[in-house]
C-alpha cells in the first residue's frame, strides 16, 4: 500500500485511467447493445475489438504510415487516423455482422437453449483469435508511433495530454451520437422495442433480424473506434491475443455501469479506468489487471443489476 | 437416410439424427444392453484390460496403425487420459447441470499448486513462511488438493450461481486468468515464472523390476494411475447421475424456474455440480503436478479450458462416454494426425492449428449436431423439443 505514492500522482492517474477507461466504454457498448436486445454476452466481441487493431495497423503499414522515432506532422497525422477509423471500424463491423450471420442467426432460427449460444460464442472467439494467431505467428506488433504524448494545457496539478483530449472527446462524442440515435430515432425505437418484448415488438411491425443486425454493426463500429484509439495510444500494442484481457475488462465495465444499458457502459468503463490506475498508484502494475475480476465479483455479490440499473428497453436511452 | 424413414413424419419431426450409421450404432447399442449381464461384464472387463495393456510396446507394436508413430505412445496416452478425467469432470457441470465453466483450468491450478506448495522441499510455504514444518508425501498431499479446489470452486460459485447463468461463464473465465496472471507476474507464494520444483514423484516405495522406483520419468505408471482415476470418477459420478441428485439436475437443466417451483433446491444442486466438477478439476492437477515433477504458469493456459470444453461438447455433453469420446479425439486424433503425416512424408503440426480446428468443430455442431457425437438421449431430444417449437413460431 503506497498511499502517499497515489496522493502524488493523483491527478495523472485520474487521467489517464479517464483515457483508457474511455476505451473500455467503447468497447463494452458492444456487450451491452448485444445483451440488451439478445440477452446473450457475446464472448467474441473482444476479437472484433482485435480484428479492428490489426485492420488498422496494416493500413496504416500499407500506405506507409511507419513513424518510430517522432511523431508526424498534423496533416499526415489526421490523415492516418482518418484512414485508420475507416479501416478498423469497417473491419470490426464486418467481424461483428459476419459472426452474427454464420454462428448466431442459424442458432436463433433453430431455437437453441442459452447455452448453445454461449458455446457459440467462445468457438467463434477462438476460431478468430487463432485464425489471427496462425497467420500472425503469434507475434506482437508495435503500432507506428503517431502521435508523441505531450502536455497541451496544464491546470494546476492537472496535466492534459493530446492523446487524453483525443480519446476523451472522441468516446464522448460517440456516445452521445449514440445515446441520440437509440433515443430518438426510427431505428433506434426499434431496438428498444425489442430489447423490452421481441415478441410483441414483431407483431408490431418490427423486424427483429434487422434490429439484431444494426446492433452488432453498431457494437462492431464502436469497438473499431475503440482499437483505433487503442492504437494511438503509447502503449498500443497489436497480438492476436489482445482481445481477451480488454474483452473482459469491458464486460465487468458494462456489467458495473448495468448490462443493456448505454449510459451505463460509459460510466461503468470510466470508473474502472480510474479504479485500475488507483490500484497501479496503490499496490504497483503487478496488479492493474486484477481489479476488473476483483471489482466484477464484488458487484456480482451485492448488486448484480449495476449501478444504473439494467434495461435498454425500460431505459430513455 | 432412406424412403423408410422420410415416409415417417413424427420421427423426422423428433429430430433425431437418422443416417444409416446411426442406425448400425441403434442397433449395436440395443444388442448390447440385450446381452446376458455376465456378457456385459466380460465386455467391460476386456474393454478394461485392454487399456491397461495399451501402453506396453509388446502390446501395441501389434494394433497396426493406432499408435502414434512420431510421439512416445505412453506419454501420449497418459496426457490423453488426463484429458479424459478433465472432460468427465467439466461433464458433471456443463452436461449434467447445464452450466457454463470456461476457467476449468483454475481448479486445475488450484490442485496443482497446493500440491506443488506442501510437498516440493524448495516450496515458500515450508522455506518461507513456515506454514509446514516438512513437506509431506504426495499421495497425502492429494485429499488436500482436492479439498481446496473444491472449497475454492464453492467460493467462486456461491455468489455467481445465484445470478443468470451466463455471469457464471464470464468469472470462470475471469478466474483462470486471474490465477494464471497472480502465478505469472508476482514473485510472492508461487515464485512467478519460475515455478515451484521438485515436487515429488507419487509414492516412490513402488520399485519395478530393476529395483528403481517406478515413477520416475516413464508416462505408463503414471497413465495407470489416471486410468484407475477415471475408472473411479466414473463409477462415482454414474452412480450420482442415476441418485435423486442427478434427476435434480436434469430439472434444473431443462427448466430451471420449474424445478424450483417443484421444490428442488436449485442452488444447492448447481452448487455441488459446480463444486463436484472443481473438484476433479483440482485431482487432475495434483496428477499433472506429480507427473511433471515442477509448475508454473505456462501450466494452464486458457486454451486447455476451451479444448476440455470442446471435448465435452463434441462427444456429447451430458453423458459421460460421449465426454470419454471426445477427449479422446480432441486429444489423441491431433497427435495420431501428426504421425501419420510421417508416414506419408508429410511435415506438419497439427496441434498448432488444434484450436483454430476445436473452435470451428464448436460452432458447426451448435447448429447441426448440438447434442454431440454420442449423446444423452435426454438431452438429444431436449434439443428437439426446442427446435419443434420453433416451427409453431416462425
Amino acid at each position: 500500500m503506497d498511499v502517499a505514492g497515489l496522493l502524488r500522482d493523483f491527478p495523472e492517474l485520474t487521467l489517464t485511467g479517464l483515457e483508457q477507461g474511455a476505451i473500455y466504454a467503447l468497447v463494452a457498448l458492444g456487450y451491452t447493445l448485444v445483451y440488451g436486445v439478445l440477452k446473450l454476452i457475446n464472448f467474441a466481441h473482444s476479437e472484433v475489438f482485435m480484428i479492428g487493431s490489426f485492420a488498422a495497423l496494416w493500413t496504416w503499414q500499407g500506405l506507409g504510415f511507419v513513424y518510430d522515432a517522432e511523431a508526424a506532422p498534423l496533416g499526415s497525422f489526421l490523415l492516418a487516423v482518418l484512414v485508420g477509423v475507416i479501416a478498423a471500424a469497417g473491419a470490426s463491423a464486418l467481424t461483428a455482422v459476419t459472426i452474427e450471420r454464420v454462428a448466431y442467426r442459424p442458432l436463433r432460427k433453430r431455437n437453441a437453449p442459452p447455452l448453445a449460444f454461449l458455446i457459440t460464442a467462445i468457438g467463434a472467439s477462438f476460431v478468430l483469435a487463432e485464425g489471427i494467431g496462425v497467420y500472425t505467428h503469434r507475434a506482437p506488433y508495435g503500432m507506428p508511433r503517431l502521435l508523441q504524448p505531450e502536455v497541451v494545457f496544464q491546470l494546476g496539478g492537472w496535466k492534459f495530454t493530446n492523446t487524453q483530449l483525443i480519446v476523451i472527446t472522441v468516446t464522448l462524442l460517440a456516445m452521445v451520437a449514440l445515446d441520440q440515435f437509440v433515443s430518438r430515432s426510427r431505428l433506434g425505437r426499434g431496438i428498444r422495442a425489442v430489447a423490452q418484448d421481441p415478441d410483441t415488438s414483431a407483431l408490431m411491425g418490427v423486424n427483429k433480424d434487422r434490429v439484431i443486425f444494426l446492433v452488432f454493426l453498431i457494437g462492431g463500429l464502436m469497438a473499431g473506434v475503440a482499437a483505433l484509439l487503442w492504437n494511438i495510444l503509447p502503449i498500443g500494442v497489436a497480438k492476436f491475443n489482445m482481445g481477451f484481457l480488454i474483452g473482459l475488462k469491458a464486460f465487468a465495465a458494462a456489467v458495473l455501469g448495468g448490462i443493456g444499458n448505454l449510459r451505463g457502459a460509459l460510466l461503468g468503463g470510466l470508473l474502472l479506468g480510474v479504479a485500475e490506475n488507483y490500484a497501479v498508484g496503490l499496490f504497483g502494475t503487478d496488479w492493474k489487471d486484477f481489479v476488473g475480476f476483483v471489482l466484477l465479483v464484488v458487484l456480482l455479490m451485492f448488486r448484480p443489476t449495476g449501478l444504473l440499473g439494467e434495461s435498454l428497453g425500460r431505459a430513455r436511452a | 437416410m432412406t424412403n423408410g424413414e422420410h415416409a415417417t413424419p413424427a420421427r423426422a419431426a423428433n429430430g433425431e439424427h437418422a443416417a444409416p450409421r446411426a442406425r448400425g450404432w441403434q442397433a449395436m447399442k440395443s444388442r448390447w444392453s440385450e446381452m446376458p449381464q455376465g456378457m456385459r461384464w466380460a465386455g467391460t472387463g476386456a474393454l478394461v484390460v485392454f487399456l491397461y495393456l495399451l501402453p506396453n510396446r509388446w502390446f501395441y507394436e501389434y494394433l497396426w496403425y493406432l499408435p502414434t508413430q512420431a510421439s512416445d505412445m505412453a506419454t501420449v496416452l497418459f496426457e490423453t487420459a488426463f484429458f479424459v478425467l478433465l472432460a468427465v469432470g467439466l461433464n458433471v457441470v456443463v452436461g449434467f447441470a447445464g452450466l457454463l465453466d470456461l476457467g476449468y483450468f483454475g481448479f486445475f491450478a488450484v490442485g496443482a499448486y497446493v500440491v506443488a506448495l506442501v510437498t516440493s522441499p524448495e516450496s515458500k510455504a515450508i522455506v518461507e513462511y513456515n506454514w509446514l514444518a516438512d513437506p509431506i508425501t504426495w499421495v497425502a498431499a492429494v485429499p488436500i488438493a482436492v479439498a481446496i479446489a473444491m472449497v475454492s470452486g464453492v467460493i467462486l460459485g456461491g455468489p455467481t450461481l445465484r445470478l443468470r447463468g451466463d455471469y457464471l461463464a464470464i468469472v470462470t473465465l475471469g478466474f483462470a486468468e486471474m490465477i494464471r496472471l497472480y502465478a505469472s507476474r508476482t514473485e510472492g507464494l508461487l515464485n512467478g515464472d519460475r515455478g515451484i520444483p521438485d515436487v515429488p514423484h507419487p509414492v516412490p516405495g513402488v520399485k519395478d523390476a530393476t529395483g528403481d522406483s517406478l515413477f520416475l520419468f516413464d508416462a505408463k505408471p503414471y497413465y495407470w494411475v489416471v486410468l484407475t482415476i477415471i475408472i473411479a470418477v466414473v463409477v462415482l459420478v454414474r452412480n450420482m447421475e442415476r441418485s435423486r441428485v442427478g434427476r435434480a439436475w436434469v430439472a434444473i437443466r431443462e427448466d430451471e424456474d420449474a424445478a424450483e417451483i417443484m421444490g428442488v433446491n436449485t442452488f444447492k444442486y448447481k452448487l455441488l455440480a459446480f463444486a463436484i466438477g472443481a473438484a476433479i478439476g483440482g485431482l487432475s492437477g495434483a496428477v499433472f503436478a506429480g507427473k511433471q515433477g515442477f509448475i508454473n504458469s505456462a501450466s494452464f493456459q486458457l486454451e486447455s479450458s476451451i479444448l476440455v470444453l470442446a471435448a465435452v461438447i463434441l462427444g456429447g455433453a451430458g453423458n459421460i462416454g460421449g465426454a470419454i469420446v471426445g477427449a479422446t479425439i480432441t486429444w489423441y486424433l491431433p497427435e495420431w494426425v501428426r504421425g501419420m503425416g510421417k508416414v506419408f512424408g508429410l511435415s506438419f503440426d497439427p496441434s498448432e492449428y488444434r484450436i483454430l480446428a476445436f473452435g470451428l468443430v464448436i460452432i458447426v455442431m451448435m447448429i447441426f449436431r448440438p447434442q454431440g457425437i454420442w449423446p444423452n438421449k435426454r438431452r438429444a431430444s431436449e434439443f428437439a423439443d426446442r427446435r419443434k417449437e420453433v416451427a409453431a413460431n416462425a
